[in-house]
């Protein structure tokens, strides 16, 4: 449904979008991760035709977005992180508009309006002037603007921004919905990890304009290798005895606690306890937020200590 | 893209605008001060003082249409500033995302002005009716001067947005809105015949397309004698093709 060949998107000499490749199947909810500046955004603007790439294209529903921008437009639908509603208009207003210009047919506009309206929560307030709404109500009114034309392909960037949880969770219903009914195909950033991790069938990590880590969600979380077990001993314990266990990892030693990372720590526990004697023991599931953590973090804290600490260090003397 | 979806995404962007302004009348009442300052003060004196040759016509006569020309000349030439505000908040990114070609966008928006436009001349009209001025007020000649006020927006209206997509700020559009505005109206033939001035400024106000617009205007609105009118209206579109044309090609620039 979208293949995306060496996309590259420069602000001067600085790659912000550095070469990117990916095909994404119709029918998936891909998920595209990433810190603040990794250049999720940008992504999403180039495939829907609005920013120019430096170099590379994409082919989305068939057509190339840098020579048929008028058949990708009219094949997508988008989401903008930022709000793109006109305040003074009503709610109403904003969808009405909408639909006219991606040409909803006219026996179906009042339905697919009343219809969205009702979907995110705004029936009632739907001739208000969106001036009038709260930040989250003005969030719905985008999410239902996105979905009204029902795009063959969807992007929605960081669509659940500022929702209570329960919209959010009917969001999700109703995107796994579309996807099931429609055959739509869904692009989604998202900072909630849990969010991700419920929704995406694949999940790219972008960071500094690269793909660093492309996988579903339980591939990604066996990167962690295995559970997390956190354990306070009582006395100081003996690590070589443990670092023997073949089911364990890796082991680490924070403040006093010990971090072990563990094949079937459900199983493997009450072995390691006869190993030594604990205060307190926790142990979960490695999720997404551990691996985001691991994989984004990594270059996070280089360009830390390559700049900051650098400089800072510098400044001391 | 058929021919009919073009029109359609054009009617409803400038449709679009005509609600907010029945949403919001106040912005279009504010625009009214400075036309009847124009024809109250600077009308009413020169037109005591006897001072400009205007032939046949009054001095407030000669210089309605001047002003009613003027008038739609602000709204038209700053209307940049809007689609700029309106990239700010998202709207431009959002109507550029949509199947519409951006030649049926500039079009909405350009009609857009001229929905304004026509607001500000009718309130010309009216003030022309309080202060008493005599201009003709046959249908075919109204209907004439609001088809010539709808291009007229529409043709700077495109200016503007051709010079905000390389301008991209509020504050850049406003100073060249300005700098642009004074030496239209002084080089033209809105409040002083051409052949008053120099002999300069007339060959720079024959290549002013104001100049023609106020022609056109006039020659409807006071001397009914249409033998310019021709050429005035199609100099007028020409010029609106062209920046029209333009605009669409350049308006993604606003969001880079
Ligand atoms: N017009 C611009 N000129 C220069 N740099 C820009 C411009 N727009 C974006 N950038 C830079 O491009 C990078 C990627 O931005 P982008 O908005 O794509 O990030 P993002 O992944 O969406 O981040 P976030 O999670 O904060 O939304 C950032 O470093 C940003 O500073
Ligand atoms: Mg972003």
């Amino acid at each position: 449904m979208i293949k995306i060949r060496n996309l590259t998107k420069k602000y001067e000499s600085l790659a912000v979008v550095d070469n990117i490749n990916l095909e994404i199947e119709k029918g998936e909810i891909f998920g595209l991760l990433g810190p603040n500046g990794a250049g999720k955004t940008t992504v999403i603007h180039m495939l829907a035709t609005l920013l120019k790439p430096t170099s590379g294209t994409a082919i989305v529903n068939g057509y190339d977005i840098i020579t048929e921008p008028g058949k990708v437009r009219s094949s997508i639908g988008i989401v903008f992180q930022a709000p793109s509603s006109d305040d003074m208009l009503t709610g109403y207003e904003n969808l009405k508009i909408h639909a006219f210009l991606y040409s909803v047919p006219s026996y179906e506009r009042e339905k697919r309006i009343q219809s969205v309206l009702e979907l995110v929560g705004l029936a009632d307030r739907q001739n208000d002037e969106v001036k009038k709404y709260s930040g989250g109500m003005r969030r719905r009114l985008e999410i239902a603007r996105g979905l009204l034309h029902k795009p063959k392909v969807m992007f929605l960037d960081e669509p659940t921004l500022g929702l209570d949880p329960s919209s959010r969770e009917m969001m999700w219903e109703y995107i796994q919905k579309l996807v099931k009914e429609e055959d739509m195909t869904f692009i989604l950033t998202t900072h909630y990890m849990e969010e991700a991790d419920h929704l995406c069938n694949r999940i790219g990590i972008i960071d500094q304009g690269k793909i660093i880590a492309l996988d579903t969600p339980a591939n990604l979380k066996k990167i962690i290798g295995g559970d997390i077990v956190k354990i306070k001993p009582k006395s100081y314990p003996n690590l070589e005895n443990l670092k023997k266990l073949i089911y364990i990892r890796k082991i680490e030693l924070i403040n006093g606690e010990i971090i072990m990372y563990v094949d079937n720590a459900r199983t493997n526990m009450p072995d390691i306890l006869l190993h030594l004697e604990a205060e307190y023991v926790e142990f979960r599931s490695p999720d997404l937020n551990d691996v985001f953590l691991k994989l984004a973090s990594k270059n996070l804290k280089e360009s830390v200590e390559g700049g900051f600490m650098e400089r800072y260090a510098q400044y001391g003397k | 893209m058929n021919i009919i979806q073009f029109l359609y995404n054009a009617i409803t962007i400038a449709e679009m605008e005509a609600r907010k302004i029945r949403h919001d009348t106040t912005e279009l009442w504010t625009r009214l001060v400075q036309p009847a300052l124009w024809l109250l003060i600077f009308g009413e004196t020169f037109n005591a003082m006897r001072a400009m040759s205007t032939g046949s016509f009054s001095y407030i006569q000669f210089i309605t249409p001047g002003i009613l020309a003027q008038s739609v000349l602000f709204i038209a030439i700053f209307y940049g500033i809007t689609v700029v505000w309106e990239r700010d908040v998202g709207i431009i990114t959002k109507l550029l995302s949509t199947p519409a070609s951006h030649v049926s966008i500039v079009l909405g928006k350009s009609l857009a002005a001229s929905i304004r436009g026509i607001f500000q001349a009718m309130m010309i009209f009216v003030l022309a009716l309080i202060l008493e001025v005599h201009i003709r007020l046959d249908p075919i000649d109204i209907a004439g001067v609001f088809a010539v006020t709808i291009l007229f927006a529409m043709c700077f209206s495109s200016l503007s947005m051709l010079l905000a997509s390389f301008m991209k700020t509020r504050d850049r559009m406003m100073g060249i809105g300005q700098a642009l505005t004074m030496p239209l109206f002084f080089a033209s033939n809105a409040i002083y015949p051409i052949s008053a001035m120099p002999v300069w400024l007339q060959y720079i106000s024959k290549c002013n397309p104001l100049s023609y617009v106020v022609d056109a205007m006039r020659s409807m609105l006071l001397s009914g004698s249409y033998e310019n009118l021709p050429l005035d209206i199609l100099i007028l579109i020409a010029s609106t093709v062209v920046f029209v044309s333009l605009a669409s090609v350049t308006i993604k620039r606003l969001l880079e």
